[in-house]
């Protein structure tokens, strides 16, 4: 017997319910995030940051968001209007999904999933294709040049990121992120993170690249390609673009804090306080890496992957099998 | 390159990131330098170089020493500067308006209007430099905005009119 | 959808040497005149392959100013100005290069305390220059941060210069004959606190960004010039220095005082982005002990001699070179014995170091592109002049 659609159990209303859930927290943290970045940008660089609009300008994100929605939304001439449009939204809409599979809380399960994993590396490698679109869609050639980038840089990155993944899925036994958050323990000797820090250090680096966060924002790249691949947009396309780019990095660091940090497992507080505490955490480091080091070059970026990331995650990853084979 | 060498180079440059991390982590933690404009202000406004400005004279400083020479006019790089003095009547027209007439004028000592054109200055004070009784100096107003190209025609003697009774 | 025919914009003369198109999987580009790290209004003309640049040309001219034909139209000392505006981050040197020129036209002796300001207050916008430049680079090279840290000290040494000139950035400090004005009393003290607080940050400096291995791999083995080259293009200042030719007008043709002061001229033989980088990281130091020797002993007496008020100098002509930032700047005057000059010609270092530039490019990255470009210090309003 199927249960009934109205309640809380049927799948489809708890999708729903989920991903109305996910907007609101995507738009709510974007917001936050984009006011926190630039605070903590403003007092690396000895200045207050966003100050006059609401108290410590934490109104300002709102008040940005408001000037990009009125902005007029142009379109170059010459440019292909289906993908020139479909670009922003592609970009938005398969980072939703990556919420679903979240492990917030014991108990706050948006959707439980056992593959849980593999759909959020499936949605967010998606993510580049709205790049390509929008590289390729605006006629513009510093767009292509990025777009260029981004899928090379998305390929050089996705393989080092995916062994690091597999090494902990390996030790955990499961691709359910409840699953490996619950194999975890509250202290941070249990968590992956520590017991396999090499992982870890190359899942937040793979992850810096997967979100074109600098040093790795070779798509974008403002001072080589003006803006890279959203040259031409303007209000909410770039918005999109850059509310995208924010909750990727939240999805990034939310799978880290799930995969290496025990996700809201912890002392004292709520296992969502817990599991905030250490997404929000993993995304001040990346602030914190943005606003400290110059960008690296294209050819670099993909060395760093192909001779260093990816032979270290098979070794990893090799080790991982062994120990486990023994311990069985 | 040997497979030591190359960690230990790997080593150094990480090294080198976590420094980085690590000065502007400090960064982060010192107290701002910016000067939040209309509640603060910089404290250096004594030595700015504004517009220029006209020198009263001792006696009474809502007089201009200005001469009326007119060697500023001709210094000044840009044709800022205005200064217009009363023409002398010719024969039989003593009744007539006073004429004003741009410096110099025969027989007038004293100008009748200083005027200059800041949206043409370059503030290179050759004009404080050519005047022989050091009538011209620079004033340090910072707060030049204006909704109109004309507002920045400065009327100086007026200006000195109301320095003098501020003080 | 409207159709888009490039065959119908005008076309563009400046382009016509890359004509009649890219040839088969090339691409061109035009970066600039609005490009974020052509600083201004440089356009170059990029023929790419992929990423890598198969040929590329600077496009100059967007800011030109007719500052040498203005020169004919005003006296000497209302082309003064001017000067401070060709190259607004070392309008000292510039200044300096004009008095100095018109000077030795006019045989103005410039009293000993005259020079040692001059001195100081053109080291002092050296660094000043150094200090943009490098946050500048950074800055083209993705790193935001330095260049706040950069204008936090920059915004010391600013405050003294306003002190002195009352100015921030389009000094016209100098006349003809000497400085416009005496330092004020606590100039030396200050100048001296200064050099003090600037050699402690420069650790910081070294820490934050010198030795980071991204701007390393940004910078090393990235535009090598040899000297031959460097010299081929006429390349002066710390461009020429950093290939290995430690030639500095202050040491090769002493002006002034600074035959009297004692001080290290920085060189590097790689020739790479990183060896520009270094040498002008190096004239940090070297600007910071010239002002301490240049200051710390103030001779008394006058700070200007007695220059005539209409300066008519008699019919010759006179060159005069100084050490700019961006290498050696000479102005060239021409008197016929009027008020006005005859003809003056600026010689602007940039000029020759971006021709370099299409030499260097060829090759290369896009990414490594900016990066060269931002090594050679270019200022563009110097070059149009
Ligand atoms: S400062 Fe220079 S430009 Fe301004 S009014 Fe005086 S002479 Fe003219
Ligand atoms: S030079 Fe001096 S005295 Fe002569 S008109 Fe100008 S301000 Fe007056």
């Amino acid at each position: 017997m199927s249960p009934d659609l109205l309640s809380f159990d049927h799948p489809l209303t708890r999708l729903v319910v989920g991903l109305l859930c996910v907007f609101a927290f995507v738009g709510l943290n974007g917001l936050v995030l984009v006011w926190v970045e630039r605070k903590v940008a403003g007092h690396v660089q000895l200045r207050p940051g966003p100050l006059h609009v609401g108290p410590y300008g934490l109104l300002q994100p709102i008040v940005d968001a408001v000037k990009l929605v009125g902005k007029q939304l142009a379109m170059p001439a010459g440019a292909d209007k289906y993908l020139y449009w479909a670009a922003p939204l592609l970009a938005f809409a398969p980072v939703t999904v990556c919420f679903l599979p979240l492990p917030f809380d014991p108990d706050l399960a948006p959707m439980r999933l056992n593959i849980g994993l593999v759909l959020i590396l499936a949605f967010s490698g998606l993510g580049v294709l709205s790049l390509i679109l929008a590289g390729w869609g605006s006629n513009n050639k510093w767009g292509l040049l990025g777009a260029a980038r981004a899928v090379a840089q998305s390929v050089a990155y996705e393989v080092p990121l995916l062994l690091a993944v597999m090494s902990v899925a390996i030790t955990a036994g499961s691709l359910d992120l409840y699953e490996i958050t619950g194999k975890q323990g509250g202290w941070p000797w249990q968590w992956y993170g520590v017991q396999n820090p090499l992982a870890f250090f190359i899942f937040l680096v793979c992850a810096v690249a997967e979100t074109n966060r600098a040093p790795f924002d070779l798509p974008e790249a403002e001072s080589e390609l003006t803006a890279g691949f959203h040259t031409e947009y303007s209000g909410m396309g770039f918005g999109l673009f850059f509310l995208a780019e924010y909750a990727n990095m939240i999805v990034v660091s939310g799978v880290a804090a799930a995969l290496f940090l025990g996700g809201w497992q912890g002392p004292f507080l709520s296992g969502i306080l817990w599991f905030l505490v250490k997404v929000y955490a993993i995304l001040l480091l990346m602030i914190w890496m943005r606003w400290t080091y110059p960008r690296v070059r294209f050819d670099q970026l993909l060395n760093l992957s192909w001779k260093w990331l990816t032979p270290l995650a098979i070794i990893d990853l090799a080790l991982v099998v062994i120990i486990k084979g023994i311990g069985g | 390159m040997s497979v030591s060498a190359l960690f230990e180079e790997a080593c150094t440059g990480l090294k080198s990131l976590f420094v980085g991390l690590g000065i502007t982590g400090k960064a982060f933690c010192q107290p701002q330098v910016t000067v939040i404009y209309p509640k603060q202000e910089v404290d250096n406004l004594s030595t700015f170089r504004g517009h220029v400005e006209l020198v009263g004279k001792e006696d009474d400083p809502s007089v201009p020493r200005c001469v009326a020479c007119g060697a500023c006019v001709k210094a000044c790089p840009s044709d800022c500067l205005t200064i217009l003095c009363p023409v002398p009547a010719k024969e039989g027209e003593q009744d007539a308006p006073v004429a004003m007439g741009p410096a110099p004028q025969k027989g007038s000592k004293t100008p009748g209007a200083v005027i200059v054109d800041f949206s043409l200055c370059s503030l290179c004070g050759q004009c404080a430099k050519t005047c022989p009784v050091d009538s011209l100096r620079f004033s340090d107003n910072p707060y030049m905005v204006a909704l109109d190209r004309k507002e920045f025609r400065i009327d100086l003697m007026a200006r000195l009119k109301r320095q003098a009774e501020e003080e | 959808m409207q159709a888009f025919d490039t065959a119908q914009l005008p076309r563009d003369p400046s382009s016509v040497r890359f004509e009649p198109g890219p040839t088969e999987d090339k691409l061109i580009l035009s970066m600039g005149p609005q490009h974020p790290s052509t600083h201004g209004v440089l356009r170059i003309l990029l023929e790419l392959d992929g990423e890598y640049i198969v040929r590329a040309e600077p496009v100059l001219g967007y800011i030109h100013r007719m500052h040498e034909w203005m020169a004919e139209q005003k006296t000497y000392f209302q082309f003064m100005p001017n000067m401070g505006r060709v190259d607004y981050l070392h309008a000292m040197a510039w200044n300096w290069a004009y008095a100095g020129a018109v000077e030795r036209l006019a045989g103005i002796e410039v009293p000993e305390r005259g020079e040692h300001i001059r001195v100081a207050v053109t080291e002092l916008n050296r660094i000043s220059s150094h200090l943009l430049w490098w946050g500048a680079y950074l800055l083209d090279l993705g790193a935001f941060t330095p260049i706040m840290y950069a204008f936090d000290d920059r915004e010391i040494l600013l405050d003294i210069l306003q002190a002195v000139t009352g100015s921030r950035l389009t000094y016209s400090y100098f006349t003809f004959g000497g400085v416009y004005n005496d330092v004020p009393d606590d100039f030396a003290s200050r100048c001296l606190a200064f050099t003090k607080h600037l050699r402690s940050r420069l650790p910081m400096y070294r820490d934050l960004v010198t030795d980071n291995v991204i701007l390393r791999g940004r910078c090393e083995g990235i535009g090598e010039m040899d000297v031959d080259l460097a010299r081929r293009y006429g390349a002066t200042g710390p461009v020429l220095r950093g290939s290995g030719a430690p030639v500095d007008t202050r040491r090769a043709e002493p002006y002034s005082v600074y035959g009297k002061f004692d001080f290290r001229i920085p060189a590097y033989s790689q020739g790479d982005a990183m060896a520009r980088y270094m040498v002008r990281m190096d004239e940090l130091e070297t600007s910071c002990d010239i002002i301490d020797q240049a200051v710390s002993n103030l001779p008394d007496g006058p700070c200007s001699a007695k220059a005539p008020k209409t300066l008519k100098p008699p019919k010759g002509e006179a060159c005069y070179a100084v050490e700019g930032a961006r290498g050696k700047i000479l102005v060239h005057v021409r008197s016929d014995g009027g008020p006005k000059p005859y003809r003056v010609k600026l010689r602007a270092p940039g000029f020759s170091n971006l021709s370099v530039f299409c030499e260097l490019a060829r090759g290369t990255l896009l990414a490594d592109a900016v990066s060269i470009l931002g090594s050679l210090d270019l200022v563009i309003p110097e070059i149009d002049r």
